[in-house]
């Protein structure tokens, strides 16, 4: 039994895919909170995408893969937030034109490799065990700097989110913040692509922050109770993979899904099973 | 260039729209301070423009707005300003106190957390509105009149000395409406200058001390009685009122 929980961590490889995928879900879910409560669920799939156009074109000319996501990632959510700003096309409209493109890019740049197989599949499908401690400090830091970045601007990125107009009359930059909560999904996403993959990355900008949302209520207790659903899912997603012998990205994936089905069906007051027995109850009471 | 104003608000040759449609026409008109203000006009009548254009969020096209006899925009501190409800994610995860606390954001500037001042500031505004009790609920639990009286709490604790409403009436049933219309009363008696928007004639008719009516350019400003005339009000609603001439009977008893 102990064997079963400790068996997987004797192997570095697997030591560093939980590190990497830790600090990568709980990123994520941070992140993922204003994602979610600003609906900003599909910007969360098409940037990882997007990255991919950059790190093919990285690839191609034997520069930093992560460099190369970065700047893509980064582009293509300026180009989102200017072109719907212009208020010309709707937001959902720009990122679709836009993401598709840089993605096509990336299998435009390969299509011309001849051995592109192992390294940018890695990217598309996540290989967090074949994550390298450079990889992790990287990840780390850009994950700190994220982290420290809400936490010093965090009533900034509340009042723009919540309330635009208010913030705008208050006297605050707003366009500054919207744009500024663009860089941190595409940064995350960065960071992600590695450990999860450029096609799961929104999973873990948004499932672990939706469970949490049908927990709690406060936006603070959302980000921590997500943050630990995202960690947890790192975790547990690990051994199955292990023992399963599955995709460790797509395990973790499911994991965090899973625990997403749990709290939907139980959530207090709100989830489908008390839903049910409220029913049950006014039946009985009727009859 | 600005001249001093003794007026709170002096809009002066205000023309403003959105890509190339007009939606203010050569608006002219004054709100003298301490003062219960109605704007009027129907749908469309470009009142949510105005109030945008009041509070710096929207460039005009020409013509000024003086706020306390300044041009500058955004305002900071001194116009509060409560949104059409319905604009508003009431399903957001903030609390009463969240919201009315960020009234002090701009006040505060950037980085620096709401201190205890704030917090007292915001504590005084919610017990003004009589919500003192809903401070820790979740936004989406208040009912209509506590929303509107939330929003009115956030422009309290800002120290707004002049507050524009967009709608506050809409969609409240009479006893709301009521309580509502008591507190913007008590609002002004305490010195705020209140700026209005409402497709609600009779409200603005019986309560109010000001009224501006309102259909892309000013039709009439000035007090209710006088400027909700037969001739008027059939000038700004167009076919969508039909004014009967006083103690007409409608339904014969």
């Amino acid at each position: 039994m102990i064997d079963f929980f400790s068996d997987p961590w004797s192997f570095e490889f697997m030591q560093r895919a939980l590190v990497a995928s830790v600090i990568v879900s709980v990123v994520a879910a941070v992140v993922g909170s204003f994602v979610i409560l600003k609906g900003m669920a599909f910007i969360g799939d098409a940037l990882p995408h997007a990255s991919f156009g950059g790190v093919a074109i990285a690839f191609a000319l034997g520069g930093s893969l992560y460099l190369g996501g970065a700047i893509a990632a980064l582009t293509t959510a300026m180009l989102i937030g200017f072109i719907s700003r212009r208020g010309l096309l709707k937001y959902d409209t720009a990122i679709g034109i836009l993401f598709v493109a840089a993605f096509a890019l990336g299998l435009a740049v390969i299509s011309r490799e001849d051995n592109y197989t192992g390294d940018l599949f890695a990217f598309v499908f996540g290989n967090v065990l074949a994550v390298t401690w450079d990889d992790i400090y990287l990840t780390a830091a850009i994950g700190g700097a994220i982290l420290i970045f809400i936490a010093l601007f965090y009533k900034e990125l509340l009042f723009t989110s919540y309330d635009p107009a208010m913030s705008a009359a208050a006297g605050l930059p707003v366009a500054a913040f919207q744009y500024g909560l663009l860089a941190l999904v595409a940064l995350t996403t960065v960071i992600a692509i590695q450990t999860i993959g450029v096609i799961l990355v929104v999973a873990l900008l948004i499932t672990p922050a939706a469970t949490a949302q049908l927990l709690v209520r406060s936006l603070p207790a959302i980000m921590l109770l997500g943050a630990t659903i995202g960690a947890a899912s790192s975790l547990i997603g690990l051994y199955v993979a292990w023992h399963a012998d599955l995709s460790a990205s797509a395990s973790i994936v499911l994991t965090a899904t899973a625990l997403f089905v749990v709290a939907f069906a139980i959530a207090p007051g709100r989830g489908a099973v008390w839903g049910a027995a409220a029913v049950r109850r006014r039946r009985r009471g009727a009859s | 260039m600005a001249v001093a104003s003794e007026h709170v608000v002096d809009v002066r040759d205000l023309s403003a729209g959105y890509n190339g449609h007009a939606a203010l026409e050569h608006v002219s008109f004054t709100i003298e301070p301490g003062c219960l203000a109605g704007l009027v006009g129907p749908n469309g009548s470009g009142k949510s423009t105005l109030l945008k254009v009041m509070l710096g969020l929207h460039k005009p096209w020409s013509g000024e707005v003086l706020i306390f006899g300044h041009s500058e925009r955004p305002t900071h501190g001194h116009v509060g300003y409560t949104p059409q409800t319905e604009l508003v994610d009431w399903t957001f995860p903030v609390t009463v106190m969240d919201v009315v606390l960020m009234g002090r954001y701009g006040k505060l500037g950037l980085v620096r957390r709401p201190g205890r001042r704030d917090r007292e500031l915001a504590t005084a505004a919610l017990e003004r509105v009589r919500l003192a009790d809903r401070a820790r609920r979740q936004i989406g639990e208040l009912s209509g009149g506590e929303q509107r009286r939330a929003l009115i709490a956030r422009a309290l604790a800002q120290e707004a000395d002049l507050l524009l409403l967009d709608e506050p009436l809409a969609g409240l049933d009479a006893t709301a409406q009521h309580d509502l219309l008591r507190l913007l009363e008590e609002l002004r008696t305490e010195g705020k200058t209140l700026f209005v928007a409402t497709h609600d004639l009779s409200c603005v008719a019986a309560d109010f001390d000001h009224a501006v009516l309102l259909n892309c350019r000013v039709v009439a400003f000035g007090r209710p009685a006088d400027v909700f005339t037969e001739e008027n009000l059939s000038d700004a609603f167009q076919r969508h009122l039909f004014v009967l001439p006083e103690g007409t009977t409608i339904v014969g008893s």
